[in-house]
């Protein structure tokens, strides 16, 4: 195991950023593996910018420094470029595909780019695996599991210092019945998406 | 009356034949590891030393440590079992330190949260209260917020500390955060003084493992026991000010032995020295580390009284000293003194030396840089690539269906140009960007009704203020009194959404429960408002957007002071309350053969639900509409309609 892990999770508030953070976190005290979890709420409900930082291992600090993220997770594309501070050339960048417009674009003149623009961006700052999370969380049954689509193609990286199941077990705590099996077909679905690339 | 008063302190004083209420929170596990957000392990701390009273007046940063009570305290109400404790959202910071502080004279032991700016209001009773000193364990959470997160300054509240002489703890984990809590009681009841737990945001809303320690019993009903002492007339206030410079000098002893206070070697460490605080520390630890610094760290957990012969001996045992501390340099100009009052020959390095700021939060890469200009070391982290694209910005915004945006854009229509709007503190500042552009000032909680009232007797402009109910209840009551005594031509607005949103749908007392999910008295802003003097007072549901502008005209029209009390409660609970009672949320579609592309609904109205798609043409995101329909009644052209059911 790596002595340190570091991963920021990105994305708009509401999407369950720091859900996913926050079950990272818990995996990990199950895991007995050393962990800080950092989120930003404030504002974060009312469809701001989220940034999550999870720290794993032998780390005192719940931030990490510019530079060394071993994943960037994002929820929507121009978030994880919004963060590319955090990426190194084998930062492992995993993010939906599907752009969420702010509303600046509306009403400001700010410019979203192309996706394809976005994801050479980010391909030229570490290795980029875009997927289509938000539709394989609707065949999994549910959007709103996109984010565990996410910590599924997380999962399949080899980065995290504990087992799939483990941190499957944890999504699937405390949630309905009928939400497992949505849960469970949405993690596989972010595992297998990995794993093609 | 009396009733309804001894009915809602039963529960605080029945403690012997309780059974507790059980959630993931209240576990009596002694040993066993969680995971757990700052502010929940403040809770959790305050849990295991037996905290009778709770007080709060929500806040960010601060927020979670109460509602933690709150979500205990309902779940042992619905239970119909006792929660082991009283907690309350006050009506303000003051009140809920003064409720605390009551319970504390009775022996009980009791914590009172708050966000930084939070203080400021309680500032009154915190001052005075370090005078007469605590009887129960009291310890006063202070959430600062470094980099205004969500605030509306980076005041530094360890000043607080120095100022009225509060004992102050500072921990650098969650960890440690439930441990200074749970020991902490103990400390203020040796000292009989209330402590202050200063956080910051980076460490309320880090989530770190909790090793979890007995549960303590809530102990004994309290009793007041008369002391003259407490009566701070002026011969009392000169007999009780020695005496708490006294009990600031046992606060030092106690810091002599404190675990709370440490030093951690890192590499071989000679003469230098590195002092921090808080969760500064954690970015010291961990970049001494990755710089491979051979240094001795003097990490303070106990910041006010900071213990003087301990700290001259550390100085003394260096040739140069790092102060890391975010904000104001508090532990630094006090070494800075010590260094000199035993002629010490030591290099401090800091703030004043520039190679650490005043301002905003600090980081692992802020701490890194500052250590490799002073030590000449290399700093081994490589310097970020920006990226070739920018990316549109993403701030919050009202939310899709927001009634605040629905008032907003009816007073646009009624009011002159050159109208003046004073804002508060609440969701409802975010219709400061565009294209509502509705905020004119804003200093803070009820600033906007004295500001109208000052902008009156300034200038001949209009003047229209606004502020949520629960700012309200809290701070806007005297600043109408006052335009009424005075006769100020103002119009202020109530933006009444039944709850206090922002800080995550708190309860307020206009709200029909309170925080232990209990029935209470249900206050109308408007009987209040009513009460205070008000003649013209208006009452609108600002959905119905003509009947809202036509409203706010006559109330500029009505010479001396108007309200306006603007009625809809917020869409998020709104829609909460539907998905509840398997209620529809009405879908809403833009008839492309009819829409002008006009962007009134955009340009104008600005809900984030509307979007251009890229043909350019105008569409509503059915994945973020809330449903309100407000967008059909201000399309110029009758071009959106509701969609039809299938």
């Amino acid at each position: 195991m790596k002595k340190k892990i570091s991963i920021v999770l990105t994305g708009v508030g509401g999407q369950g950023v720091i859900t996913a953070a926050n079950i990272l976190g818990k995996a990990a005290v199950k895991a007995k593996v050393g962990v800080f979890v950092s989120e930003i709420h404030g504002m974060a409900q009312r469809g701001g910018a989220v940034v999550c930082t999870v720290r794993m291992g032998d780390v005192s600090s719940p931030l990490l420094p510019s530079g060394t993220a071993d994943v960037l997770l994002s929820t929507e594309p121009v978030e994880a470029l919004r963060n590319i501070c955090y990426v190194h050339k084998e930062t492992k960048i995993i993010t939906d595909i599907n752009p969420i417009i702010p509303f600046t674009v509306a009403v400001s003149g700010d410019h979203y780019p192309k996706v394809e623009e976005i994801f050479k961006e980010l391909s030229s700052h570490g290795e980029l695996y875009a997927i289509d999370a938000l539709n394989i969380a609707r065949d999994a049954g549910a959007i709103i599991t996109k984010n565990t689509v996410l910590l599924g193609a997380l999962a399949a990286s080899g980065v995290l210092p504990f087992k799939p199941e483990i941190l499957l077990e944890e999504i699937l705590e405390d949630i309905d019945e009928k939400y497992k099996v949505v849960n469970r077909k949405a993690f596989e679905g972010g595992m297998k998406a990995i794993k093609k690339k | 009356m009396l009733f309804f008063f001894y009915h809602s302190l039963g529960n605080c004083t029945s403690f012997t034949s309780m059974v507790f209420v059980m959630t993931k929170l209240t576990e009596d596990k002694p040993g066993k590891q969680i995971l757990l957000l700052g502010n929940e392990a403040i809770t959790r701390g305050a849990l295991e030393a037996g905290v009778d009273v709770a007080t709060t007046y929500p806040g960010t940063p601060a927020s979670e440590i109460a509602d933690t009570f709150s979500t205990i305290a309902k779940e042992a109400t619905r239970q119909n079992k006792d929660p082991g404790f009283y907690f309350q959202y006050s009506i303000n910071e003051k009140v809920a330190l003064e409720i605390a502080a009551a319970a504390s004279f009775c022996g009980l032991r009791s914590l009172t949260c708050m966000k930084h700016v939070g203080l400021n209001v309680a500032s009154d009773t915190f001052m005075t209260y370090m005078y007469v000193g605590c009887r129960g364990g009291h310890i006063i959470v202070s959430a600062d917020d470094p980099y205004c997160h969500s605030s509306q300054n980076e005041q530094d509240n360890r000043y607080f500390a120095l100022f009225g002489g509060a004992p102050m703890l500072e921990p650098a984990t969650p960890q440690e955060a439930k441990e200074m809590t749970r020991i902490g009681f103990d400390i203020s009841e040796k000292l009989s003084l209330p402590l202050l737990l200063r956080t910051t945001t980076r460490l309320n809303h880090v989530r770190g493992p909790i090793t979890l320690h007995e549960m303590q019993r809530p102990r004994k009903k309290g009793y007041f026991k008369k002391d003259p002492l407490l009566v701070t007339v002026p011969a009392t206030a000169r007999v009780r000010h020695p005496v708490l410079l006294k009990q600031l000098e046992d606060a030092e002893k106690i810091s002599e032995k404190s675990p709370f206070n440490e030093i951690i070697s890192i590499g071989k460490p000679k003469d230098v020295g590195i002092v921090s605080s808080g969760v500064s520390f954690t970015y010291v630890k961990e970049m001494a580390e990755e710089l491979n610094m051979n240094v001795k760290i003097l990490k303070l957990g106990i910041t006010h009284p900071i213990h003087h012969t301990m700290c001259e001996k550390f100085i003394k045992s260096c040739s140069s000293l790092v102060m890391v501390e975010e904000l104001e340099p508090f532990i630094e100009n006090q070494f800075k003194a010590l260094a000199f009052d035993v002629s010490a020959d030591v290099k401090i390095y800091g703030k004043s030396t520039g190679h650490f700021s005043r301002l905003y939060e600090y980081n692992p890469d802020i701490v890194a840089e500052a250590f490799s200009k002073i030590f000449k070391v290399k700093n081994p982290f490589p310097q970020p690539v920006p990226s070739t694209l920018k990316a549109p910005r993403r701030p919050p915004s009202l939310c899709p269906g927001c009634p605040h945006r629905a008032t907003y854009y009816a007073v646009k229509k009624a009011a002159p140009k050159e109208t003046i709007y004073p804002k508060d503190i609440g969701c409802y500042t975010l219709g400061k960007e565009p294209p509502l552009e509705m905020a004119d000032v804003l200093l803070c909680m009820g600033s906007n009704a004295g500001m109208a009232c000052g902008f009156s007797v300034a200038t001949d402009q209009k003047i229209i203020s606004f502020m949520g109910d629960s700012t309200f209840f809290h701070a806007g009551i005297p600043p109408i009194v006052n335009a009424v005594h005075h006769n100020h031509d103002v119009v202020i607005t109530i933006l009444d959404n039944r709850t206090t949103a922002m800080t995550g749908h708190q309860p307020h007392p206009g709200t029909p429960y309170d925080g232990m999910g209990r029935p209470a008295k249900l206050i109308k802003v408007e009987d209040v408002v009513k009460g205070c003097g008000v003649e013209h007072i208006e009452i609108v549901d600002p959905n119905q957007i003509k009947n809202t502008t036509a409203a706010f005209k006559r109330a500029l029209e009505f010479k001396g002071p108007s309200v306006v009390v603007s009625k809809s409660p917020c869409i998020l609970l709104e829609v909460q309350r539907k998905r509840k009672a398997k209620e529809e949320i009405q879908l809403y579609h833009i008839n492309q053969e009819i829409c002008k592309r006009c962007k009134t609904c955009i340009g104008r109205f600005g809900c984030p639900a509307l979007y251009f798609a890229e043909d350019d043409s105008v569409r509503i995101d059915p994945s973020q509409c809330n449903g309100c329909g407000n967008c059909v009644q201000i399309c110029p052209f009758g071009a959106i309609s509701a969609e039809e059911h299938q």
